[in-house]
């Protein structure tokens, strides 16, 4: 029982090959957007790799990048295929080749699929790296001496300016690390001292932000020390204060980022996977319509000159 | 005396045609680059323009955009007359319109010329510009409820962190100007009131910078208060130290970053430039090697092409003539349109 019988004539056929070919230059396109946005993702997760904690995050655009590169691989021989399909005789070559083709293809397309669904599967264990991640970077923000963690620094500052984001979850992230290095503290200084004394683990702790918390939009000069306190700024109440810092975390900032591009890559994939798939649909029809077509050819040139119609295709009367 | 002669057999003509057509596509498709950068110049410019106070500048991305859509136009009627050509019954249609059209072909090519050099010579005007801006940007960083100067503070704030610069020629010029705006200085303070008052002009100056000057790739947490008092800060000496705030200056910046700009865009147009000239004189070969095709049975004859018939000074004299001619026709015009009755009377005195 044949599964969704269509009557093929032969300039049917011959448009249906046509068309499979328009689509193959398409889709080797679509394997190479595919592939340029698993370059883009692996890019983009590389630039932040100082504040991500190692997790399995490089499987997913190494996968786009493969599925790209194997899609064109796949295209370019489909058009290939499809091109000699017009002429009956080149297609004797395919005959063999075109069913393991085929169950390829599906295969392939069902990669795509997985792809797509891993794109959004990966915001998840992106948050917890990202956690750990900026975490450290700003508990190791001191250690510009230290190497393997001096560039820390200027990446969480650079981060701060470019994202509008200061701290972890918020600003207050600040007041719980010494961020301020051992060098540049005067010990002879009482309050220093006192500072140091009064933590238990011996830590300078204040109620400061670096620099790059201060908000551009701010309509005063940068509040950055004793944020917390009051009286030591005229006209200055912390608690009310939106626009003297950046409010958000740069956690939910970095999260927002990659939510858009993954969701961006993940709309694309599934959008090409239809594709895909349609195009599969039609590549197995046009290859059972040839096949079909390749008999009745054979029993038409050895019978007598009626017209013949067969199960598949309808030869036209010359 | 032709210039530059040089002959044309049959297969040649139909070859300088299609290659000419080919070429004048590739010119059109540069000449829609040319386009783009002009329209990127302009957008670049634009989005500092709050720190610019004259707009002279601007001119050298006008001149690019304009001159860019005009070559489109220019290349495809050069493409359609190299289509026209190689079918002698549709050439004779473009003969009175091919002259002119060369003269402006060769006019528009040449504004790419000129916007090269304005941008090279208009180099100081726009570095005065500059610092005309930037100066009443620092002056009014402190007027963020002033309508119309409250945008300041942002926008040099942005400037210096984007471009890595601090204030005009460098940091000491925030020494200079109050940039701590008075409803946020407690004036029941002592050190306030002795600072305004030790100023003549009742300024609040301090050596300090805004925010913006500091430098991510300093080791140490930003000191940007107390600058010049090497005491107020632990292990510090200001006439070392480098890389506590940026060390450039946000005019010197902005100016190689335009410079920058058009040194890029620069060899670019005058690629392009070539091109545009290229296709002009090998034009001019098509079009005076098709003339010696016209009326003659035999399509497939030799003929001979040039650039100018006579020589460049017969050649401007006769322009000239031809002008004067025009002029005179268009005055004589006139002249008779206004007074009939007096040249009917002349006539019968003449003859």
């Amino acid at each position: 029982m044949a599964v969704l019988p269509v009557r093929f004539t032969k300039t049917m056929r011959d448009k249906l090959a046509q068309v499979l070919w328009v689509l193959n230059w398409i889709s080797i396109i679509t394997g190479i957007i595919l592939f340029s946005l698993g370059i883009f993702l692996k890019v983009e997760i590389n630039k932040r790799q100082d504040l991500m904690v190692e997790r399995q995050l490089q499987s997913v655009p190494n996968m786009l990048i493969a599925v790209g590169l194997i899609a064109c691989a796949i295209n370019f021989l489909g058009g290939k295929i499809c091109y000699d399909c017009v002429d009956t005789n080149k297609f004797l070559r395919w005959k063999l080749v075109m069913l393991p083709y085929i169950i390829c293809t599906f295969f392939f397309t069902l990669s795509v699929l997985v792809g797509a669904l891993m794109c959004y599967s990966m915001l998840g264990q992106l948050e917890e790296s990202l956690t750990l991640g900026l975490r450290d970077a700003m508990r190791y923000y001191k250690d510009t001496d230290t190497p393997g963690r001096c560039f820390l620094k200027r990446t969480v500052d650079l981060l701060q300016i470019q994202f509008q984001c200061c701290g972890n979850e918020g600003y207050r992230d600040w007041f719980q690390i010494q961020w301020v290095s051992n060098r540049y503290l005067d010990m002879s200084q009482r309050e220093v001292v006192d500072r140091l004394r009064s933590n238990v683990e011996g830590k300078y702790l204040t109620d400061g932000v670096p620099f790059s918390c201060c908000n551009v939009n701010s309509p005063r000069p940068c509040i950055q020390y004793q944020i917390t306190n009051n009286s030591a700024h005229f006209n200055y109440d912390y608690q009310t204060e939106e626009l003297n810092l950046w409010m958000r975390g740069c956690r939910q900032a970095l999260l927002d980022y990659y939510t858009n591009i993954m969701h961006s890559i993940g709309l694309t994939v599934l959008i090409i996977w239809l594709f895909e798939t349609s195009h599969v649909i039609s590549r197995a029809e046009e290859k059972t319509v040839a096949e079909c077509c390749k008999q009745t050819t054979a029993t038409f040139n050895n019978s007598s000159r009626t017209k013949t119609r067969s199960s598949c295709c309808v030869h036209d009367m010359s | 005396m032709v210039l530059l002669k040089l002959k044309f057999p049959f297969q040649k003509r139909v070859r300088l045609a299609q290659g000419l057509w080919l070429l004048s596509w590739v010119a059109m498709f540069s000449g829609a680059i040319t386009f783009a950068m002009g329209v990127f110049l302009k957008t670049e410019l634009h989005r500092r323009s709050e720190v610019m106070h004259s707009m002279d500048i601007h001119i050298v991305p006008n001149l690019l955009m304009a001159v860019g859509l005009a070559s489109v136009g220019i290349n495809i009627c050069a493409g359609k007359v190299c289509q026209d050509s190689l079918d002698p019954s549709r050439f004779p249609r473009w003969k009175t319109f091919l002259p002119p059209f060369f003269f402006l072909s060769v006019f528009v090519s040449s504004l790419l010329l000129v916007a090269m050099i304005l941008s090279f010579a208009l180099q100081p005007s726009l570095e005065e510009s500059l610092k005309i801006g930037l100066k009443n940007g620092i002056r009014f960083y402190k007027d963020t409820d002033t309508p119309g100067r409250c945008f300041q503070k942002e926008t040099i704030d942005r400037l210096q962190i984007e471009f890595q610069c601090c204030g005009n020629t460098n940091y000491r010029d925030w020494f200079e100007v109050q940039w701590v705006s008075s409803r946020y200085l407690d004036f029941t303070s002592k050190e306030v009131k002795d600072r305004v008052k030790s100023n003549i002009d009742g300024r609040y100056l301090m050596d300090g910078v805004p925010f913006s000057c500091c430098n991510p790739s300093s080791p140490r947490p930003c000191i940007q208060n107390s600058l010049l008092d090497n005491a107020a800060h632990y292990d510090y000496e200001y006439q070392t130290e480098e890389l506590n705030l940026h060390k450039r200056g946000c005019r010197q910046a902005l100016v190689s970053y335009y410079m920058g700009l058009m040194n890029t865009i620069g060899p670019c147009v005058l690629l392009f430039f070539l091109l545009q000239m290229s296709i002009l004189v090998s034009l001019r070969y098509l079009q005076t090697a098709m003339e010696g095709v016209l009326g003659e049975e035999n399509l497939e004859i030799e003929t001979e092409g040039y650039i100018l018939e006579k020589g460049v000074k017969e050649t401007l004299l006769e322009t000239k003539e031809k002008i004067m001619k025009l002029l005179q026709f268009a005055q004589v015009g006139d002249a008779s349109a206004e007074t009939p009755g007096t040249e009917s009377e002349e006539k019968p005195a003449t003859a």
